[in-house]
């Protein structure tokens, strides 16, 4: 397939930044997004202009590193995918795609298509654990029993690999898909239980203090999630702040 | 994660190199072939074990059939993983369970990828997006693949290495896995060494200095040291060469994987010593890398581990050189069993290879650390 | 606590609902205007008469209507904000409704609608009770409410505000539950009533306006 790549150039974080054009042919539609990218920077690189940078690591789906905004979607048309899970075979000979980082005023561009999501660590520092008294009088958690239910739902909201695809989709910046998921997935299990007033205030706090917008509820987080993260989890957290407010 | 998917899975190839070739060319499907044409490689080789023989037997016996023409994919590197009995010994049970007809063939399938799904469904999604085919109608198509690597930095019990002070943990040292990295273990390595072990011995270690002041940050071996990367990276960027890091990275994984991975012989090996030394002085007389040096520059990350990556690459062909035993995941096509399994020589190499750095890795210096066993006896696995 | 982003949620959805609630006690006082000229009149002399809802009802949903609106614009102008330096290529259809994205769009065409609304109404009232004080008359609602209904091109208005007002409801009156916490094997059939409650209103409301100028004719 030959493809016409529009790609988002920016040079470091002051930079102004703008689309470039870049021609690529030959692309197998059985190659995944990353390693068309990694074609087209050998390319470039023999052409003596810069490559793209972008983030990756895994190359399967599960760490949340690769993060591309293509043709107006967080990973690409395709549902359940991370971009390197996006394979060529889902565009056609000729077509013309774009590509831009996730952006979000949360997310600062580093270069090109690398944002810095270290906002979202932060969030997770602020309350993303539970805590353990690891002096010898440790409680093996797996003798605590628990409700299956919930630990099938802590599991898939424990499933998010924070990739940042929520907030890159929503019309918002909102990030509460993400925090909802960390949240609930300690909120649902009895060790996580004991710490789950402060946790969700701080984490709430930590994600209003980074600069992410509000969410209106229009789901396209969940739709775009490559995990398929449920909108169950906001809900969960919005009860679960609710209670801790009243709290304190 | 893929690995517990033998939990239930089938491995098999064509019984028939003409169906294998037909299967190659697109011209017969795999759900086509019936039982007696099927060769269920390792329940045959392996029939104590079975499918669930560990992945360097499987990995071995996966080449071994490719090799000798039954792989079924385009390259000819694939064999199969089958889930239909697993569904319908699932679907059968599931019926019986629910007191439903466990003759009703559709009833029984459903049942049984009901049940593959709820164990292995965020797997099979995996596999459908890369190879796009439906693996819950038609079998996947697998082929070993290099995953990590065995062995690692040499370090005593604290996991402290020959560097007083230096600690490796995780899976750059060789502690938990030692020669015969296999499963899922270089998280569990990462864990148990940085929570359980390493807050322990390093405070162990720091405790002599509890009476050591500041120390000085200007010493002329930091300086020498720090020279030595400032160098190397002034060197990346103003090479201004020819071929990409990537270029070499990928030269560097042919040559291994071809003459230093799953099967491996003596002038496959001297061949690679030399060629990924001729690599590597190519790699920095022409490798170019783009960019500058204070900026987000990833070619430039690249550089530096591809160049380590080609001297370790020698090193471990010397390595393998040396060990002319086979030893679990090592296999030297010169030492093998009859039945074409891994054979030991205990009497010659009861030992680990610890390699002192000397320059060239053709010049490493081998350090024999014993194994002498006392309460064990040393035997060979037999998965038959 | 109501800089937390939550709790300004939490605020958007109660007053919200608040409005539904309205919404629906102003729907069925209306509808017995085609039902019965005597029930209507009666009905509306009550609320136009009654202390608690003159003096206490009303002044708390007027200021249900200004928080509302006020804190939906704080909002709109935030979450703008929270990208700064937007999308060349943004596919929004792709994963969420068009009422969804636009709510600030429907919202802002209902507040221009109770801008008509009060010229049409409110202000009258408030001038006939509390400005120029003049004598209490039972029966005069109906006439007023189908003398208001004559312009067509009124009708025509108040009917589009009308489908803008079913959008803002079809997904505000549903996201409102979500945002106090309530998600669970109800949703779906909560999903249904408020569809239910978004056509069937605004709808009704329509067929007020579109009956009463006929039957005046």
């Amino acid at each position: 397939m030959n493809l016409t790549l529009k790609i988002w150039r920016q040079a470091n974080a002051a930079a102004k930044g703008n689309m470039e054009t870049y021609p690529i042919s030959d692309v197998s539609p059985d190659m995944s997004f990353l390693e068309m990218m990694d074609v087209l920077n050998e390319e470039l690189m023999v052409k003596g202009i810069d490559p793209v940078a972008f983030d990756h690591d895994c190359r399967e789906g599960i760490c949340g590193m690769c993060s591309m905004f293509i043709n107006g979607e967080a990973h690409g048309p395709d549902r359940l995918v991370t971009t390197c899970q996006l394979h060529m075979r889902k565009f056609n000979d000729g077509d013309t795609i774009t590509i831009e980082p996730f952006r979000a005023n949360a997310f600062p561009v580093i270069k090109d298509l690398t944002v810095d999501r270290s906002a979202f660590d932060r969030i997770q520092q602020a309350g993303g654990f539970v805590s353990v008294n690891t002096s010898g009088n440790t409680q093996d958690a797996n003798s605590i029993p628990i409700d299956k239910h919930d630990a099938d739902k802590a599991f898939d909201a424990a499933t998010c690999i924070g990739c940042g695809a929520c907030v890159a989709s929503c019309k918002n910046a909102s990030a509460m898909l993400f925090v909802s998921a960390k949240v609930s997935q300690y909120a649902l299990l009895p060790q996580g239980k004991i710490e789950a007033t402060d946790r969700v205030l701080n984490m709430v706090k930590q994600m209003d203090d980074e600069g992410f917008g509000n969410c209106t509820n229009t789901g396209a987080c969940e739709v775009e999630c490559p995990k398929g993260i449920s909108l169950e989890n906001i809900a969960r957290m919005n009860r679960e702040y609710y209670s801790a407010s009243i709290e304190g | 994660m893929s690995e517990s998917l033998r939990n239930d899975g089938r491995i098999w190839v064509p019984k028939k190199l003409e169906d294998a070739k037909a299967i190659r060319e697109g011209n017969l499907k795999p759900t086509d072939l019936a039982e007696e044409d099927r060769d269920y490689y390792l329940e045959r080789r392996y029939p104590a074990f079975g499918n669930l023989v560990p992945r360097d037997v499987a990995s071995r016996a996966a080449k071994e059939r490719c090799d000798a023409g039954f792989g079924v994919n385009r390259t000819g590197e694939a064999v199969y993983l089958d889930f239909a009995a697993a569904v319908i010994r699932y679907g059968k049970e599931q019926a019986h369970i629910k007191g439903l007809n466990e003759e009703d063939e559709v009833l029984v399938k459903n049942l049984g990828q009901e049940v593959v799904r709820s164990k292995y469904g965020n797997l099979f999604q995996m596999y459908e997006k890369i190879v796009d085919q439906n693996p819950y109608e038609t079998p996947m198509m697998i082929y070993p693949a290099v995953h990590y690597t065995m062995g690692g930095v040499w370090v005593d019990y604290n996991l402290m290495t020959s560097i007083p002070g230096c600690f490796a943990i995780g899976e750059a040292n060789f502690s938990d896995h030692g020669a015969n990295r296999l499963g899922a273990s270089a998280l569990m390595q990462g864990l148990a060494d940085g929570y359980f072990v390493l807050p322990y011995t390093m405070g162990d270690y720091l405790s002599d200095d509890i009476r050591t002041g500041t120390i000085p940050i200007d010493s002329s071996e930091f300086e020498a040291a720090e020279k030595d990367v400032k160098d190397q990276l002034d060197a990346f960027i103003n090479n201004k060469g020819i071929h990409s890091v990537d270029y070499y990275h990928r030269k560097l994984g042919k040559i291994m994987w071809d003459k230093c991975g799953m099967s491996r012989n003596e002038k496959g090996l001297k061949d690679a010593m030399l060629e990924i030394k001729a690599l590597r002085e190519d790699f920095y007389k022409n490798v170019n890398v783009p960019g500058s040096q204070n900026e987000f520059n990833e070619q430039l990350a690249k550089a530096g581990r591809v160049a380590d990556f080609l001297e370790l690459g020698e090193l471990f062909a010397k390595d393998a050189l040396e060990r002319t035993e086979s030893c679990g995941g090592h296999f030297r096509e010169e030492s093998q069993t009859p039945e074409g399994e891994a054979l030991r020589d205990d009497e010659n190499f009861t030992f680990v290879s610890a390699w002192e750095y000397n320059g060239e890795p053709a010049d490493a210096v081998l350090r024999k650390e014993e194994l002498k066993y006392e309460e064990i006896e040393v035997k060979t696995r037999s998965y038959k | 606590m109501i800089s937390s982003s939550i709790a300004r949620k939490l605020a958007m959805a109660l007053s919200g609902v608040f409005l539904v609630l309205f919404l629906g006690q102003h729907f069925t006082i209306n509808m017995t205007s085609v039902i019965s000229e005597k029930t209507f009149n009666s009905i509306s002399h009550f609320m136009g008469t009654n202390p608690l809802v003159q003096f206490v009802l009303q002044p708390i949903l007027i200021f249900g209507v200004l928080f509302h609106f006020i804190m939906g614009f704080i909002l709109e102008i935030k979450n703008r904000k929270s990208r700064p330096i937007k999308y060349t290529t943004f596919n929004g259809a792709a994963n969420a409704s068009w009422v969804s994205r636009n709510m600030i769009l429907s919202g802002i065409v209902i507040l221009s609608f109770l801008g008509l609304h009060f010229y049409d109404f409110w202000f009258p009232e408030i001038n006939y009770k509390y400005i120029e004080f003049l004598p209490e008359n039972p029966d005069r609602y109906y006439e007023e409410l189908v003398h208001k209904f004559h312009d067509p091109i009124k009708v025509i208005l108040y009917s589009v505000s009308f489908l803008f007002l079913a959008l803002h409801l079809y997904h505000g009156f549903a996201s409102s539950f979500q945002t106090v916490g309530v998600n669970n094997k109800f949703s779906k059939s909560i999903k249904l009533f408020t569809v239910a409650f978004s056509i069937v209103v605004p709808l009704g409301f329509v067929f007020i306006a579109v009956f009463h100028h006929l039957n005046g004719q």
